[in-house]
């Protein structure tokens, strides 16, 4: 399965879908697709890593925290992200993202993601592989 | 929505009937056509809404009501803490006190029609607005507590504003009982340089014409005019109240099950208000409101000054100012009786109406402004409170809503199409971002006076006047 992101709609804001042969793979999909409405992750240089980890109860809570975990990055080190690693273990999940500073005119950012809401929320097997989902408020 | 599954009250009242968990009704306000266009997942939010524990009288609806986070955007229902009521990080959502307040200039469309362009650039230049801009105030963790538990009462102190703004807004500008220290550091840091920051989305600054009055006699009162020109501001508590929303939500989530909590869906997430984890919230919360009081300010601060520069001698008094994702401790007539319950409006405003003991003294006898914001190229409106019997415990709806996502409003149109468009309009748009101007475009939302004609008619707010923008900083 080859791994891919998409957004979903939102009456009011936009829902990331992360979908991967692992579920690890959907879990970075889903990075990509948070980053892809702020800017065209493309457009990201990968010139400085931030590392994160996290532990949940649940899968899909544990997908909420790495989101949010990764907005809250992009807010106090005023980063975006364009490429992800995501190892996860038994409810512990490790990332790696790697980006750069923002650049306004560049990057001409979208909108702000507030945060990854728990609406429509999903971590679950799909086809062959798995997908991680879940609106994020922006 | 299926309207057909509704009891028709009047024609701008729809009861949903009590099932399954529901401890009470729901209750939709709003013309059959706008219930129509509502999502279902709207009527799925309020019957989950109306089966959360302590909830008083019924689940409300706005006309603006659209599909949220748990609760419905355009959601507004109160809770009794003797009655095990809980409250809700998803019920006030995590732009926790996004609001709008609206400047008097007593400028003329012909005042500014020669500095127009001049004027939408200095505002520009000057408030910070979109992603990734940062405030001239940076603030250290002292003065951090300061601002959280002081509003913008602390704003002032700063030297942003006179002290007759106080009188108009809610709470005089500072929630009491805030707790600084319930905020998490993270949360802190989030908003270290976000102070005086627009944000991004559909928050804005907006140079606005009166264009029309509908009630006299009130427009007098609030110091409205046909002709002249206000000025209103559109943002909440940025990153602070974001990642306050973020933490307490993820922790209500999990403890849910602890305190007895049967979720239909994750995002009501819930604590009983006397918990320990309920008073948690309701403490970085209420700091999270003071930060948008504070902000709101310092942002008005910004606005006098450029003002100022193009018209000195200008006043620039504040009309009012009001918060529309909040969870409010209020008293309420219920049944006859008194009871103090904590009101959480989601995408709805507080709509105190005349008489009430909460109000400043200039809108005693004709009730609060209720301002309610348009997009980019439709109108806004302001409204006033009406008085008792209240409904919706005194509530109105807060926007138009979108009746588009931002994904489908992509795909329609194009930025720069947009600020043209709306240019030959004589409406200026301002915006470090043209893809964020195409996700906002004026036709991806409802019409605003569709709403405010079903908040009218529902006797929740009555029509005081309509705003035209002229001049829009978009974030």
């Amino acid at each position: 399965m080859m791994p891919r992101f998409e957004h979903f709609p939102h009456d009011a804001d936009i829902g990331v879908r992360g979908i991967g042969a692992r579920k690890s793979d959907a879990f970075e999909q889903a990075a990509l697709a948070l980053s892809a409405i702020v800017t065209d992750p493309e457009t990201v240089a990968p010139s400085e890593k931030v590392e994160v980890e996290c532990v949940a109860p649940s899968d899909q809570l544990l997908l909420a925290d790495w989101l949010n975990r990764l907005i809250y990055e992009m807010a106090v080190r005023h980063m975006l992200f364009g490429r992800f690693l995501v190892a996860i273990e038994a409810g512990r999940l490790r990332g790696q993202a790697w980006g750069e500073r923002l650049d306004p005119v560049r990057h001409a950012p979208a909108v702000e993601p507030k945060g990854a809401t728990l609406t429509e929320l999903r971590v679950e097997p799909y086809g062959d592989g798995w997908v991680a989902q879940c609106v994020i408020d922006v | 929505m299926d309207i057909g599954g509704l009891t028709k009250i009047g024609d701008t009242q729809w009861q949903v009937p009590k099932r399954g968990g529901m401890r009470v009704p729901g209750v939709i306000f709003a013309d059959a056509a706008l219930v129509t266009s509502m999502d279902d997942k709207v009527l799925q939010q309020l019957c989950n809404v109306a089966a959360l524990p302590g909830i008083v009288e019924a689940a409300y609806a706005m006309p603006d009501a659209h599909w949220g986070y748990g609760f419905p955007i355009g959601g507004v229902a109160a809770f009794d803490p003797e009655e095990g009521g809980v409250i809700s990080a998803g019920g006030v959502g995590f732009d926790i006190s996004c609001g709008v307040r609206t400047l008097l200039t007593g400028l003329t469309r012909a005042d500014i029609e020669p500095v127009k362009m001049a004027l939408a650039d200095s505002l520009f230049q000057n408030i910070p607005a979109g992603l990734g801009s940062t405030g001239k105030i940076s603030l250290e963790p002292a003065a951090m507590d300061a601002m959280l538990g002081g509003g913008a009462v602390w704003a002032l102190a700063q030297g942003h504003g006179r002290p007759e703004d106080l009188e108009r807004m809610e709470e005089h500008g500072r929630v009491v009982d805030a707790r600084p220290d319930f905020v998490s550091d993270q949360a802190k840091r989030r908003q270290h340089d976000e102070m005086g920051t627009l944000g991004s989305g559909n928050h804005y600054l907006e140079v606005q014409e009166v264009t029309l009055i509908h009630d006299v006699a009130t427009a007098a009162a609030f110091g409205l005019k046909q002709g002249e020109i206000v000025v209103s501001i559109h943002c909440g508590s940025r990153g602070l109240g974001h990642q306050i929303g973020t933490e307490f939500l993820r922790e209500m989530a999990e403890a849910a099950p602890g305190f007895g909590l049967a979720l239909p869906d994750l995002e009501l997430a819930s604590a009983p208000i006397t918990s320990e984890l309920g008073q948690r919230y309701l403490g970085a919360m209420r700091a999270a409101i003071n930060c948008a009081y504070a902000n709101r300010q310092i942002i008005t601060h910004l606005t006098r000054r450029v003002l100022a520069h193009f018209f000195p001698g200008g006043g620039f008094d504040l009309l009012f100012d009001v918060s529309h994702n909040t969870c409010k401790e209020e008293w309420h007539l219920v049944g006859g009786k008194r009871r103090r319950l904590f009101v959480h409006r989601k995408g709805a405003t507080r709509a105190f109406g005349a008489g009430h003991a909460g109000l400043p003294a200039a809108f005693a006898a004709v009730g609060q402004p209720v301002i309610i914001g348009g997009s980019m190229g439709t109108s806004s409106a302001i409204l006033a409170g009406n008085p008792p019997p209240e409904r919706a415990f005194a509530s109105a709806c807060h926007g138009a809503g979108r009746a588009m996502s931002r994904h489908a409003a992509l795909r329609q149109w194009r930025g720069r199409e947009v600020v043209d468009r709306l240019a030959e309009r004589g409406i200026i748009i301002k915006s470090p971002t043209s893809r964020g101007v195409a996700e906002e475009a004026p036709g991806a939302y409802k019409d605003t006076g569709a709403v405010v004609d079903a908040a009218h008619a529902a006797g929740l707010a009555r029509k005081v006047a309509r705003l035209e923008p002229i001049i829009c900083i978009k974030g």
